[in-house]
């Protein structure tokens, strides 16, 4: 598979050299700064292009066209919105992943046609949520077409313990996939299963339903 | 007229003070304070300091009921972020995004965005000046 990955820094770097442990991948860096890319080079070999990830000409040299996969995890969530947008418009790249530092800007990517986003805040976000009873439902991933994947604990006062799935009214297009048990044991659900406090429920929803579902899973 | 500009540069700064001038409401957002001393004095429009590449922001300066959006940072990538923002997510009936790069400005023309490339424009006009009007490779050596 052919990698090309925007932004020559930490990020970057160590994608790079993880891709690499694979003979499979060919990976190629677009880095703007000379130094950075010495380093790169010195590093991990001749897989460093230096120029703007931005810029359709650098693009055309690094071979967007022929590219699998676009990653830009530069600093700046502007610039990784351009480039992917380039990848996709006018090299038509399969698939493109953006890094972002405003958690708020994934909305916005996913709109403007970015399959993915990863954003460091928002999987910190999570972890800290994880930690707080108030917050019972956790974005684990972005789907395509507007879905999420959440994880939700059920609090032992939940209305819906001891009520089987078919009888919650999810909101539209939502689904349980899984259900783990306090045991930790995981379960594929059926419209029969039944819910247990402190069971670990992901579902799939539309992000604009995930409110309503939270309180239908875990209202007391 | 509600307009938001960002970026208060020569172009922003002249385009608010007279849009000001000639009676519409201006709101004028910039990164750095020391960019609006270079509105005109008697400037009555609505001065920001905040990154217009936050939606938060734009929020706050009042985008959701503006009537246009014109981004004219330094920064060819911040323009056509909010820009996009603005049209996408606020749904300004008009924005206006200025991009430097030719490339890159013919792009996001093709995805529809209403943009401009003073690269282009200057290059017309002092070609013009120089040669006279012609259509831009009309052969005119």
């Amino acid at each position: 598979m052919y990698v090309i990955i925007i932004g020559g820094g930490k990020v970057g770097y160590y994608l790079a050299k993880e891709l690499l442990g694979d003979p499979l991948h060919e990976v190629l860096i677009i880095e703007q700064d000379s130094a950075k890319c010495e380093r790169i080079a010195e590093e991990l070999g001749d897989i460093v292009l230096r120029g703007d990830g931005c810029e359709a000409a650098t693009a055309d040299l690094a071979g967007f066209g022929r590219a699998d996969m676009v990653i830009a995890v530069t600093g700046d969530d502007e610039d990784n919105l351009v480039t992917c947008q380039l990848a996709k418009t006018k090299f038509n790249v399969p698939r493109t992943i953006a890094r972002i530092n405003n958690p708020k800007n994934q909305e916005i990517f996913k709109r403007l046609g970015i399959d993915t986003t990863i954003s460091a805040t928002v999987a910190i976000l999570a972890q800290i949520e994880q930690e707080l009873p108030t917050h019972q439902m956790i974005p684990l991933l972005a789907l395509a077409g507007g879905l999420e994947l959440v994880g939700v604990k059920i609090p032992p006062q939940a209305r819906t313990v001891g009520k089987a799935i078919k009888d919650l009214l999810l909101p539209h297009e939502s689904l349980v996939v899984l259900i783990i048990s306090r045991d930790g044991v995981p379960r594929v659900p059926s419209s029969e299963t039944v819910i247990s406090a402190e069971d670990e429920i992901l579902a799939v929803a539309r992000r604009e339903n995930e409110d309503t579902l939270r309180q239908v899973l875990t209202s007391a | 007229m509600k307009v938001v500009i960002m970026g208060c540069g020569r172009v922003g700064s002249a385009l608010a003070g007279r849009l000001s001038e000639e009676g519409h409401e201006v709101t004028v957002l910039d990164t750095r304070a020391d960019a609006f001393r270079r509105l005109p004095v008697d400037f009555k429009g609505k001065k920001h300091i905040g990154n217009g590449i936050d939606q938060d922001v734009l929020a706050r300066v009042g985008i959701g009921d503006a009537d246009a959006f014109i981004a004219v940072t330094q920064g060819d990538n911040r323009n056509v972020f909010s820009t996009q923002v603005a049209k996408h997510i606020f749904g300004v009936p008009r924005t206006l995004c200025r991009i430097y790069d030719p490339i890159r400005e013919k792009m996001y023309e093709e995805m529809g965005l209403e943009t401009i490339s003073p690269t282009i424009v200057g290059a017309n006009l002092l070609h013009d000046l120089l040669i006279g009007k012609s259509e831009p490779g009309g052969g005119e050596a």
